[in-house]
């Protein structure tokens, strides 16, 4: 069959001709067209199988409500994606099409033998069976029913588009633009607010683009929008999803329609908050229930005119319809009006109004009221349909290569249930309408209810004289529902709708039921024999239409995915062949090997130069808080377990931070700067959540008082020089503070600058050697750091990175949170009692380190461990048993948190909770690792100076 | 019952399927029953069919406001697995896990449960210390749990990214090969089905409005929108709905609800074995025997009865998607939905006996409750019974809030430093 293109008409451009290919053949249509109109154009009336029976399928509808014409489009590597709906894919010249789930071809699928063996699969077949042999279930059956499902075949490649998002406020948003949705938006163009037109076709116009009568005033209408400065018009954009307070998301499609993939974004995710929505959504055309209503050439009436008068493109050369609604009358007549042959106009009516009779007449058309198609035959297209008189046994034939299907609209009403306004049954109108908002939004058009197209029957499934159980009439046409499933389900026990929704899966193919679910609905009702009102409605789900994964993900991919946070230093670490590692968000350097060092030789050097002579440490991403006001003291009384108030200026504190619960969750060394004025330190992943945490605090339990929280992590940038020669190095650079240890002692903070800069410069150490902290404005980091290292050169100065920061902190039993403590340790399980103000009335947490459990002895203790073996670095995260000869599952009485080689030490040092581990010092423990078990004593956790001597200098 | 098998659908196919009697029967309350059951979730399912055949309790009801398996049994993305960390988390959920296995030969009902292994991804060294820690302890449990290097991970989900550049590369992954999915409202309904044949009521659109009590406090029954039942035994399963009814015994429970989305793909042919989950990122996903990519989104940060959640929660977990698995860019979402989840301070469970004699409880399982299903189910029979609780739920009791002795899971995931 080749030449289904009318003469005349249509919206498509016919100077313009492209060339695309579908399943390898080549085919021609017009700028204009969609794949479905230029393959119908063609002559194709094939376009896919169907998911469970693999039935050959052609299109039902015209928009994207079409469940059947299911294609994978690929433009070059990379550029795959299957499932898109061929009516909604608009032609560019060089087009590449294929067909899906079927092998080995669409004309001949293999597939298709589930069709013959049917019967034994109906609705919840795989809930009865393929229970035996157990193992078989996993080993057989499950792959086969794998590779049987499944729609297209998923990209294998990387996408090489790129995907954008943006917001939008507009105090009217219009969504939908046929008439209705055209005439608000010219309404609310008028006023002065900020106007958004939504459209997910690619032109404006909705149901007007099928009726040339409306064309001036479309054009007229598109051209005052274009005109209007406070309107903005989005085509191919679907409104998706209604969220929470009028908020609305919508994706655009920027280059699918292009043959040419430009330099741009494929899509772009538009999050629109309005004042007003006003939904114009429309309504869909349902299909009819009977026998053979899936096969390729049978389609909704309102799609035959869509072809026919928006492509210009005819369905078929003989056209029978099959009517209950008046609506595919006038379908019909306007096809005839084209030069279309038409067949038959069936009704299952009795009686239809005289107008429409007189039309048909005039126009030449048999009309056979009381009548229902019963069957129709051909296999890959219709070559015929059978009819019935209802309630009796008498059966014609007629000839027609199409069936148009009228039974009746379906109000496009998703977008109103996504914001969760009411919907209420008409039975006028056989169809639910809103009712009341739960938004500031309404309806309008078609999708409230009104609209033009005359009466209509409702029925659920048409009367037919043969067997309803060989019938295979379908209701969800993509998961292969039929009425009978559906009924299977009523007699199983399920009445819910939403259980036969999941038993059948009527309803939830991706065209998420637009145009199955009022069928099912009503067939169902018919079935439990309670009216359709009672039975409600399936919940509509976000999308409307399915969105592509890239377009919400947006901007968010690669480096962007989340910003990776790099310090004024980083770059420095980067020139000088640092290794690095994430920690949260940031990117820290772990070590700096040179020349044929492994991390092991790397980390010994830098550990050895920081006891021996000076480290450099870029500490910057350290979480810092500036707390201020009359109430700072107060406030961090309240909130660490430390005392504060009696904390000099010029002073520095360990702070320790619980939750509620008791359990540690952050800690830091802060200073105070002034009687107003805090400047605090937290772990570099805590910092985001303890400014919240203290916010919380700050505003809910105790908004009294007087204090300004300030996040200033990235304003300073952090050098920590730590090492016996740390003074030597920062004597000549700093200004105005004496640096001496009188002056200056351990835990003190002092105001001045170096190398000019100002600087707030901390005498405190993380590796139990003098060190400093120079805090400086971020943008000098670097610049400093490279003063430091030039004026350290004498003595050797030695960047090092995080890992040896740990080893020098683990030997001087410093503890990192997070990694030896988890949520569930108490200041008591680490040995950190003496940061406990015990005069203090209260403090967050402090109740809870009251609770029976928390004082009870047997508590797990952070020790330290040394192995017997010297040589044996333990595993993080290794378990510890008393008797290593236990049967598992064994009793476990701790783990080690930390466990590194120390330089130092010249043997490997671990800490770790253990059960009662303060009163076990000396113990021997177990650490049984697959193949071999580690012994070890538990011992303090300071392994290093335990006097503190080297600090004090 | 009639029972279900290859042969059976064989007979009745030929029969044109007229022959398939009702799952179970829409039963309307009875004035009084020996225990009730509130909540038609798979948890509450479960505790009434254990009821039933384990311990002889037949006259029970199964009390459903909506449709049974409405709630969060059918909302979630069916994660099974039990590699917890501590001693009494892993004996819970592998007493769930033992139970799966040999759930649909029980029940005489595919539940589909698909041992195609759970990966977890390291994206950092906090991960890998946390991992190595789970696996070393489940392994001393009995419970199996491997580590797997980056290309190991990738041989057993191809579709997985490991290249070192990437934003969050992998840097390995805790594999649970016992671990998998299951078909979530087979489990409803098969444990329906089951109670209903031992002579259990499953009663839906029936709401359950108030807790009666006698004048020494223990409960006398319920109030619902059908009626008062008489009843002394009390099992409320009710997920993220639990705080309301406890309140209706005047108890309030130490819990919170939120919102927690989920989200499929339109269905393909078949390219995910597994199911991976990457607590860092926040990206959990499997591919259905449909075809569809499951996908587990985040929770709302706000607390909300409201079973819808917001927009950005998607957005942030497609990205996530995209990232580890870039491959799957131009695939599209297909349905997104809500549930609301019960999270109480620790994230674990709350199971075992009230204040309220006669009131039982089995809620508090957030966002990871769906694979206990059939150990809730029997640990909540056994305790209500017993009118004590078993070895194993125990430790999950309401008193732990008191006095300290928490279980928390989450914690020792425990936060980057
Ligand atoms: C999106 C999402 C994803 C998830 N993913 C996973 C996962 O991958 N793995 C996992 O293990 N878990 C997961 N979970 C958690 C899991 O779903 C739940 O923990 C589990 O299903 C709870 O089962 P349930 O039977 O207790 O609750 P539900 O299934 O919620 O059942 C509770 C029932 O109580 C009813 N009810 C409430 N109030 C009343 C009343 N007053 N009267 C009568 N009836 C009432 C409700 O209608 C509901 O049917 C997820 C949850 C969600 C929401």
């Amino acid at each position: 069959m080749t030449g289904y293109r009318l003469p005349m008409g249509g919206r498509v451009n016919r100077q313009t001709q492209l060339a695309f290919r579908f399943d390898g053949a080549t085919y021609a249509g017009f700028e204009g067209d969609t794949l479905a109109s230029a393959l119908l154009a063609n002559g194709v009336q094939l376009f896919g199988r169907s998911f469970k029976y693999h039935r050959p399928r052609g299109l039902l509808g015209a928009g994207s409500e079409e469940p059947n014409a299911l294609i994978s489009v690929t433009r070059g590597p990379g550029r795959f994606t299957p499932n898109l709906r061929a009516t909604s894919i608009d032609l560019y010249d060089g087009l590449e099409a294929s067909s899906q789930n079927r092998w080995p071809s669409l004309k001949f699928d293999l597939g298709a033998i589930n069709d013959r063996l049917g019967m034994f699969f109906p609705a919840g077949f795989y809930n009865k069976t393929f229970m035996w042999p157990r193992s078989f279930w996993e080993k057989l059956y499950e792959p086969a029913i794998r590779r049987m499902a499944g729609l297209g075949h998923p990209p294998t490649e990387e996408d090489p588009d790129h995907y954008a998002a943006t917001y939008a406020h507009c105090d009217v948003l219009i969504i939908g633009a046929g008439p209705a949705g055209i005439d608000a938006a010219l309404e609310a163009a008028s006023g002065n607010g900020r106007v958004i037109l939504i459209d997910e076709q690619d032109e404006l116009g909705g149901g007007a683009l099928s009726d040339p009568a409306l064309w001036p005033w479309l054009d007229r209408s598109v051209k005052a929008l274009a005109a209007s400065p406070n309107v903005t018009v989005l085509t191919r954009t679907t409104a998706f999803g209604y969220f929470h307070d009028n908020f609305i998301g919508a994706v655009e499609r920027l280059t699918d329609h292009l043959a040419d993939v430009p330099h741009g974004p494929r899509e772009k995710l538009w999050r629109i908050r309005a004042g007003e929505v006003i939904l114009a959504q429309g309504a869909i055309e349902r299909p009819l229930v009977f026998d053979g209503n899936d096969t390729p050439g049978v389609m909704l009436a309102s799609a035959a005119r869509v072809f026919a008068l928006r492509f210009g493109v005819a369905v078929g050369r003989s056209i029978a319809l099959m009517a209950s609604h008046d609506s595919g009358w006038h379908d019909i007549f306007a096809l005839a009006k084209t030069g279309v042959g038409i067949a038959a106009i069936v009704d299952v009516r009795d009686a239809v109004s005289p107008d429409l009779l007189a039309q048909a007449e005039a126009l030449g058309i048999p009309v056979h009221l009381g009548h229902s198609v019963i069957g129709v035959r051909g296999r890959l297209g219709v070559k015929a349909i059978s009819i019935a008189r209802n309630g009796g046994t008498g059966v014609a034939d007629l000839a027609c290569d199409a069936l148009l299907m009228a039974g009746g609209w379906t109000l496009t009403v998703h977008l109103w249930s996504h914001s969760k306004g009411t919907l209420a049954w008409r039975d006028d109108l056989g169809a639910y309408v809103p009712d009341q908002p739960n938004e500031n939004v309404r309806c309008v058009g078609a999708c409230a209810g009104a609209w033009s197209f005359g009466d209509g029957a409702v029925i659920d499934i048409l009367p037919t004289p043969k067997d309803p159980t060989r019938a295979k009439a379908f209701v969800d046409f993509q998961n292969d529902v039929t009425a009978k499933d559906i009924k299977l389900a009523v007699r199983e026990g399920f009445r819910s709708i939403e259980h036969i929704k999941r038993y059948t899966t009527n309803g939830m193919a991706t065209d998420q039921g637009k145009t199955s679910n009022l069928n099912g609905l009503q067939i169902a009702s018919t079935a439990l024999n309670r009216p359709v009102a009672d039975i409600g409605l399936t919940t509509f789900r976000p999308p409307y239409t399915p969105q592509t994964f890239g377009a919400l993900a947006g901007h968010a991919k690669g480096p962007l995915f989340q910003p990776t946070r790099k310090t004024n230093i980083d770059s420095w670490a980067e020139e000088n062949g640092a290794v690095f590692e994430l920690v949260a968000q940031w990117r820290r350097a772990r070590y700096f090997p040179k020349a044929g060092e492994d991390m092991h030789a790397a980390v010994n050097r830098e550990c050895r130069m920081v006891r021996s002579s000076v480290g450099i440490f870029d500490a910057s991403t350290l979480g810092k808080i500036e707390v201020v006001g009359p109430d700072a003291a107060e406030f961090l009384n309240r909130m660490y377990t430390n005392p504060w108030k009696a904390l000099e200026p010029g002073r520095c504190r360990y702070g320790l931070l619980l939750k509620e619960d008791g359990f540690i969750t952050d800690d830091g060394v802060s200073a105070r700067l002034a009687a107003d004025r805090f400047h605090l330190t937290t772990t570099t992943g805590g910092a985001a959540r303890v400014l919240n945490m203290m916010e919380d605090y700050l505003q809910t339990e105790w908004p009294d008082l007087n204090v300004w929280l300030t996040s200033t992590t990235e304003q300073y940038a952090v050098i920590a020089l730590q090492g016996p020669n740390a003074r030597k190095v920062l004597e000549p650079l700093v200004e105005g503070i004496d640096l001496s240890a009188e002056a200056f002692p351990h835990m003190a903070v002092r105001e001045g600058t170096i190398c000019g800069i100002p600087t707030r410069l901390f005498r405190v150490s993380f590796t139990g050697e003098l060190g400093f902290e120079i805090n400086v404005p971020s943008a000098y980091g670097r610049a400093l750091w490279e003063r430091i290292m030039a004026e350290g050169a004498r003595f050797d100065i030695t960047p090092y990175g995080t890992e040896a920061m740990h080893v020098l902190r683990a030997e001087k039993g410093f503890i990192i949170v997070g990694q030896d403590t988890d949520g569930t340790v108490t200041p008591q399980d680490a040995g950190l009692d003496w940061a406990i103000g015990k005069k203090k009335p209260d403090f967050v947490g402090k109740r809870s380190l009251a609770r029976p459990d928390i004082v009870a002895p047997g508590r797990k203790h952070l020790v330290g461990l040394l192995t017997e073996d010297p040589n044996v670095v333990l595993e993080e995260g290794a378990q510890i048993v008393a008797d290593p000869n236990q049967p598992v599952p064994m009793t476990m009485i701790g783990h080690v948190t930390s466990s590194y080689w120390s330089e130092a030490l010249g043997r490997s040092i671990a800490m770790a909770l253990v059960v009662d581990g303060q009163n076990r010092m000396g113990q021997s423990l177990f650490i049984p690792m697959p193949g071999q078990t580690h012994v070890a004593k538990v011992s303090s956790m300071v392994f290093y100076d335990a006097e503190g001597a080297r600090l004090n200098v | 019952m009639t029972r279900f098998s290859a042969m059976s659908l064989f007979a009745k196919a030929l029969g044109g399927h007229q022959g398939w009697p009702e799952q179970w029967p829409d039963a309307a309350p009875k004035p009084a029953y020996d225990a009730i059951i509130v909540g038609g979730g798979g948890h509450g399912l479960g505790a009434a069919y254990y009821l039933a055949k384990k311990y002889g309790i037949t006259k029970v009801a199964v009390l459903e406001k909506g449709w049974i398996g409405g709630g969060n049994t059918g909302r979630n993305t069916t994660i099974i697995r039990s590699n917890y960390l501590y001693d009494e988390s892993a004996h819970l959920y592998d007493h769930a896990v033992k139970l799966w296995d040999g759930l649909s030969q029980e029940l005489n009902y595919n539940t589909m449960y698909s041992k195609r292994g759970v990966m977890m991804l390291a994206h950092n060294v906090h991960d890998i210390q946390s991992f190595k820690r789970h696996i070393h302890a489940n392994r001393l449990n009995g419970v199996d749990n491997e580590w797997l290097t980056p290309e190991e991970a990738k041989a057993y989900c191809p579709p997985l990214n490991i290249s070192p550049d990437a934003r969050y590369p992998v840097l390995g992954a805790a594999l649970q090969r016992r671990g998998g999915t299951a078909r979530h409202d087979t489990v409803a309904w098969g444990y329906a089905r089951a109670a209903a044949a031992l002579g259990v009521d499953i009663i839906q659109n029936c709401a359950v409005t108030g807790i009666n009590r006698g004048p020494d406090g223990a409960v006398t029954g319920v109030e619902t929108t059908r009626g008062s039942i008489a009843c002394k035994r009390i099992g409320v399963s009710a997920a993220g709905n639990t705080s309301v009814l406890m309140q209706m015994a005047g108890l309030d429970f130490p819990l919170e609800s939120y919102p927690l989305q989920a989200l499929v793909s339109e269905p393909v042919k078949p390219i995910f074995p597994c199911v991976v989950m990457s607590n860092t990122v926040h990206a959990y996903m499997s591919q259905s025997d449909k075809g569809e990519l499951v996908i587990g989104a985040g929770t709302d940060q706000y607390v909300s009865y409201s079973q819808r959640g917001a927009l950005h929660i998607v957005e942030h977990t497609l990205a996530a998607i995209c990232e580890i698995f870039p491959i799957f860019r131009r695939m599209r979402m297909l349905r997104t939905w809500g549930g609301i989840v019960d999270v109480t301070p620790d994230r674990s469970p709350i199971l075992g006996k009230t204040p309220v004699q006669g009131l039982y409880v089995n809620c508090g399982w957030g966002t990871g409750g769906f694979k206990a299903t059939p150990g809730a189910g029997d640990l909540l029979a056994y305790t209500m019974a017993k009118d004590e609780p078993h070895r194993i739920n125990a430790p999950f009791n309401l008193d732990r809030f008191r006095n300290g002795r928490l279980i928390d899971e989450a914690a020792a995931a425990a936060v980057a430093h």
